[in-house]
């Protein structure tokens, strides 16, 4: 099983190890033929405003965003979160509008306010620890989406069927849950 | 927690590979640097090639220079500090940077000591010209490394010597016994504890950025190509015909650099680069990459 990892710019090696780690073959996507065969499609944390400039550049926006928006397995973390998302502030940019939730970016200030916690009792992921680095909050959620994981009161991980986002970092550390429960949407 | 606050930090050099980080003197080149892709900005008084032509003590940049620069972008801004000087680095934090690179093109405060990177908050980048150097600056808690090069010189041969240096240190580090690890330390002049990381990892603990030199998309694909994570250029950028493509053009070439017909794409109608240096010309009291140690 082939997943791809969206790598213009940003924490895409992080990915990459990790789903090496729990037995999936990573593909790094540069270009959009590179979407062509893969199970499932990682976006990862770096800068959104320079994956954009990137996608538009590459002719890979157009091709993302209905690989994204037709339902396919899918999962942002951080930035990747940012462009799945359906609205953006803070600054307002493009997004892919593939899961129903609205993100404000920068939304706890510089990288002294980057932050690692563990996520409040009673959700998907018991004791999980995310690290949050100049990371975006997800001010609205649609009635479809799932939220998994809240950390003191925000929610961190969402769902809407096989699309997931993080606004955390789910692929610094040695914590595979996160991956392995979205991997179980591919099979 | 202080072991979460050092890795917070590596975290963010995390996120920005793969993207490049361009040198800015004010919110209009900012908003250019972002528009054309680069995933950080480093707030500067002076771009190295003027620090350089002008002469004179280089410092620390205006406040109000870093938060207009900071007003313009979204993107995280970096400001640079003279070598040693932590009351300055102290500002730079209270100022809340995203990241502080303790820089040779600054003019130096202590030549003796550089900062105490550990107590401070605020990651910090430092210049290397080998391992032995990359891992003293770690050890006094950088959270990214970036080749000193020839700052302002338009010419990457300093920045090359410096990757294939740390490439070939790296290589004969990951294969020599484990009982040669307290003499290579001893060689290297680095902490033992870290050369026995780096044995173990064949990497460095932290991201490996190139600086210094990079003038074309070519320059930033043969940095890529030598092992360089990111890179950042200075003075490449607005001391060339055309900045606006130059910078779109050497961001694609470092997403793309495994890939010449997008590195040849990128060069195409740039305008010409930076006149640049021939660094034999160079008097030794004139390089910057001999600051610090």
């Amino acid at each position: 099983m082939k997943v791809g990892i969206l790598a213009l710019q940003g924490g895409f090696a992080a990915h990459a190890r990790m789903l090496t780690g729990v037995g999936v073959d990573p593909v790094l996507v540069r270009t959009p033929a590179d979407l062509d065969g893969i199970a499932g499609l990682v976006l990862p944390g770096g800068e959104s405003t320079a994956m954009l400039t990137g996608l538009a550049r590459d002719g890979l926006e157009a091709p993302l965003r209905s690989w994204a928006r037709s339902g396919r397995p899918a999962l942002g973390t951080c930035a990747g979160a940012i462009l799945l998302a359906h609205a953006v502030t803070h600054p307002a940019q493009r997004s892919c509008d593939a899961l129903d939730v609205d993100v404000e970016r920068n939304a706890y200030g510089t990288q002294l306010d980057s932050f690692a916690a563990v996520v409040d009792a009673g959700g998907a992921f018991p004791a999980l620890r995310a690290i949050f680095i100049r990371a975006p909050r997800i001010v609205r959620v649609g009635r479809a989406v799932e939220v998994l994981a809240h950390v003191a009161g925000d929610p961190v991980l969402v769902r809407a069927g096989a699309t997931w986002a993080a606004t955390f970092h789910p692929e610094l550390g040695d914590d595979e849950r996160v991956h392995r429960a979205w991997l179980r949407e591919i099979s | 927690m202080h072991a979460d606050q050092e890795s917070l930090k590596v975290h963010l050099a995390e996120m920005l590979k793969g993207g490049v980080i361009l040198d800015v003197t004010n919110g209009e080149q900012a908003r250019l640097a972002e528009d054309a892709g680069a995933a950080a900005v480093m707030a500067l008084e002076r771009v190295p090639a003027d620090i350089r032509r002008e002469g004179g003590v280089a410092r620390m940049a205006a406040i109000e220079r870093i938060e207009e620069v900071r007003r313009a972008v979204s993107i995280p801004v970096m400001a640079k500090c003279r070598i040693g000087h932590f009351a300055e680095a102290r500002v730079l934090e209270a100022l809340a940077v995203d990241f502080v690179d303790e820089s040779e093109v600054l003019t130096p405060a202590d030549d003796q000591h550089h900062i105490d990177k550990r107590a401070f908050r605020v990651p910090f980048v430092c210049g290397a010209r080998d391992l032995g150097e990359a891992l003293r600056r770690i050890g006094e808690g950088a959270a990214m490394i970036r080749t000193k090069g020839e700052a302002g010189s338009g010419n990457i041969v300093e920045a090359v010597r410096h990757l294939r240096q740390m490439g070939r240190e790296l290589r004969e580090l990951a294969v020599a016994p484990a009982d040669e690890r307290m003499a290579r330390a001893k060689a290297l002049g680095a902490p033992y504890e870290l050369v026995a990381q780096v044995a173990e990892a064949g990497r460095l603990p932290v991201p490996n950025f190139a600086a210094g030199g990079i003038a074309t998309p070519a320059d930033a694909a043969l940095c890529m190509a030598l092992g360089a994570e990111s890179v950042f250029v200075g003075s490449g950028i607005f001391k060339s015909d055309d900045p606006a493509a130059r910078a779109r053009a050497i961001v694609r070439a470092t997403t793309h650099w495994r890939d010449p017909a997008e590195v040849l794409a990128a060069s195409r109608g740039l305008g010409a680069a930076m006149p640049g240096l021939a660094l034999d010309a160079l008097p030794p009291t004139e390089r910057l990459a001999s600051r610090g140690w």
